[in-house]
């Protein structure tokens, strides 16, 4: 019982802070913004506190806060595709193939563009993708007569900038799954004859899944909720439901429709990992 | 209210002749580069004075007055647009001025000085100071602007024109299209219409001046809609070809005051640097030398030289007859605006 116990209060000194943290940090904020989105009005002037549910019926009623609900979404499914096909050939070349001071340098190498401000990120790829821009040039070096490229205010130009701000976290978490597989499991399926394609698909990926998903993840959910780098990269095809969120904050002073609409969006988030944590859970058990 | 008023004016009156040059700050929240920080307008005033001038910035005017809410006595003079001073005196923000304060308050244009937008129970709380218009601009290398506003959706400049992604001025200009009051526009739809005829027509829209020159320098694009003291910035700073349209329909006219904080720490200042801005003697080598947006001081636009932008675009009685001039928007209003944009710009991003 007395060790029962005392274990008890080792667990609550050591988690306590933590939870504090989250309270203060998150779950305060969050509830204090759940609140308001079922005001009628914002906590600006003078008038009483007012329950509404307007601001949510707002969404279902308007045709475009849905568009741009299903933009958001498909950019961060593009997104997030890209990262994979880009970012998981990368960490595996990473754990499996380079070995010593390369990785090394390799590792730098991918996790340099976290050390820069993501606006100066995007503001270099305006520089890049404009006409008679890096890119342009390049191009025109190469071959000769082309006609210009220009990608600015563009839907690939934001899905360019957003791969590459997000494409570390997908190598980082794909890499660590890929290490900690253990090499005797490969030697034994070559040795029972298994060709590498066999070995990728029946092995290697299985094991790596709970890094792809963790990646995944961690890019979905700021992607779909992103704001400056399709204002500053599409320009007038920039508008996703990320820029309405932060105009409501930012031009209207519309905490409420604000609060809704990112409830809304954290809600849809929530829906897909409960629709995806299943098959998960199934993929890992099989293998 | 009018004894305390008298009797706060004549301690006023003893403490500024006790000091005659009570070396203080003054401290400013305006745009940035919008005039009351030029170096040499500074300098003049200090040396006039005595006070420091010290700035603080805001990039909107919901920072403008976020800024006023959140650091009660931070600031002295602030500039508001004609259309947030109603609001901001009663918020409280901001406190009556004494008009006799101001030695150049006769001089200005009374049509811009008694504007009921400066005005709450009869107090004034904004110092008309500079005024101009929003408008469209063109390269006079490559575009006969014609007089009327459908320039923006003429097929012939598809792909070729630039707006700002601003709610309120994209509203008001197909508000002034579609022959609307656009402080008051009924027909919404046809307003939405219109906007959405401008999707073959856009470029890229564009945020802030210093972008909007290197783009048109680039010829991204030929007509653009434009401030009229940018555009002034435009042709006499950086040379560009730009002409300035004002629009048979109308265009949208806009008025800055000057105001005094609510908490001001250094009042007296405060009205003596607002006395100063409203001069011709800063106007005059503001708009030469830098350029600037027209000058509530009908005297100081006066002597500008007779080939000034100011003088030649603004000062023509008969380009600004139409002229609709922006009035308080309700919250309401404007996130109706907002709805309309955000809807169009859905639209435009298929």
């Amino acid at each position: 019982m007395r060790i029962e116990s005392r274990r008890r209060w080792a667990i609550a000194w050591l988690t306590g802070p933590a939870y504090l943290w989250l309270a203060v940090t998150i779950f305060l904020p969050l509830s204090a913004m759940l609140y308001f989105s079922f005001q009628k009005k914002g906590p600006f002037g003078r008038h009483a506190s007012e329950f509404s549910l307007k601001h949510y019926e707002a969404f279902f009623t308007k045709g475009y806060l849905q568009d741009l609900m299903w933009r958001s979404l498909e950019m961060g499914f593009h997104v997030t595709g890209l990262c994979i096909l880009i970012g998981f050939p990368a960490a595996y070349w990473l754990a499996r193939r380079i070995r010593g001071r390369w990785r090394e340098a390799l590792f730098l190498l991918v996790v340099l563009p976290f050390w820069s401000n993501a606006l100066v990120r995007v503001f270099s790829w305006t520089i890049v993708l404009r006409p008679d821009g890096v890119l342009d040039r390049a191009v025109q070096l190469v071959i000769p007569g082309l006609p210009s490229i220009d990608l600015t205010d563009s839907y690939p130009a934001i899905i360019i900038g957003l791969v590459h701000s997000y494409l570390p976290y997908m190598i980082l978490t794909c890499f660590l799954s890929l290490q900690a597989i253990d090499e005797s499991l490969l030697e034994a399926a070559r040795s029972l004859g298994a060709r590498s394609w066999t070995i990728l698909v029946r092995i290697i990926l299985p094991l790596a899944v709970p890094g792809l998903a963790a990646g995944s993840i961690l890019i979905f959910v700021p992607v779909i909720g992103s704001f400056f780098e399709p204002r500053l990269l599409g320009g007038p095809k920039g508008t996703v439901i990320g820029t309405v969120i932060e105009e409501q904050f930012t031009v209207v002073s519309n905490w409420p429709l604000g609060g809704a609409l990112s409830f809304i969006l954290l809600a849809i988030v929530l829906l897909i990992l409960a629709v995806a944590a299943p098959v998960l859970k199934n993929h890992m058990r099989t293998t | 209210m009018r004894t305390s008023g008298v009797i706060a004016s004549a301690l006023l009156a003893a403490a500024v002749a006790a000091q005659p040059l009570s070396a203080a700050e003054v401290r400013v929240l305006n745009w940035q580069g919008y005039g009351t920080d030029e170096a040499w307008g500074v300098e003049a005033f200090e040396a006039a004075t005595g006070h420091t001038v010290v700035h603080d910035y805001f990039n909107s005017e919901q920072e403008m007055l976020t800024k006023l809410r959140t650091s009660p006595g931070a600031y002295d003079v602030v500039l508001i647009n004609s259309a947030f001073t109603i609001q901001a005196a009663e918020e409280g923000l901001i406190q009556p001025i004494d008009s006799a304060a101001i030695s150049n308050f006769d001089d200005l244009s009374p049509g811009l000085r008694d504007a009921a937008e400066f005005r709450l129970d009869g107090d004034l709380y904004g110092v008309a100071w500079t005024w101009g218009l929003t408008s469209i601009a063109y390269d006079t290398e490559e575009v006969d602007p014609g007089n009327s506003i459908d320039i923006l959706w003429d097929p012939a400049h598809a792909g070729n024109v630039a707006v700002r992604d601003d709610s309120v001025e994209n509203v008001y200009l197909a508000a002034l299209a579609t022959g609307q009051n656009m402080n008051a526009p009924e027909d919404l739809d046809a307003i939405r219409q219109k906007l959405r005829d401008l999707k073959p027509q856009i470029r890229t829209f564009w945020s802030s001046e210093d972008e909007w020159n290197k783009e048109f320098a680039a010829d991204a694009f030929d007509v653009a809609v434009y401030w009229s003291g940018s555009a002034s910035r435009s042709a006499k700073a950086f040379g560009l070809p730009v002409g300035y349209l004002i629009p048979d329909e109308g265009a949208i006219a806009w008025l800055d005051g000057l105001s005094l904080a609510a908490d001001s720490v250094n009042p007296e200042g405060a009205l003596q640097f607002i006395d100063y801005m409203v001069s011709p003697d800063h106007f005059v080598r503001w708009d030469t030398e830098v350029g600037a947006p027209a000058s509530a001081n009908g005297v100081a636009m006066n002597q500008l030289p007779e080939d000034a932008f100011n003088r030649q675009v603004l000062g023509d009685p008969a380009a600004t007859a139409n002229l609709q001039f922006m009035a308080p928007l309700s919250d309401e209003t404007r996130e109706a605006f907002l709805e309309i944009w955000e809807e169009t710009k859905a639209w435009y991003a298929e």
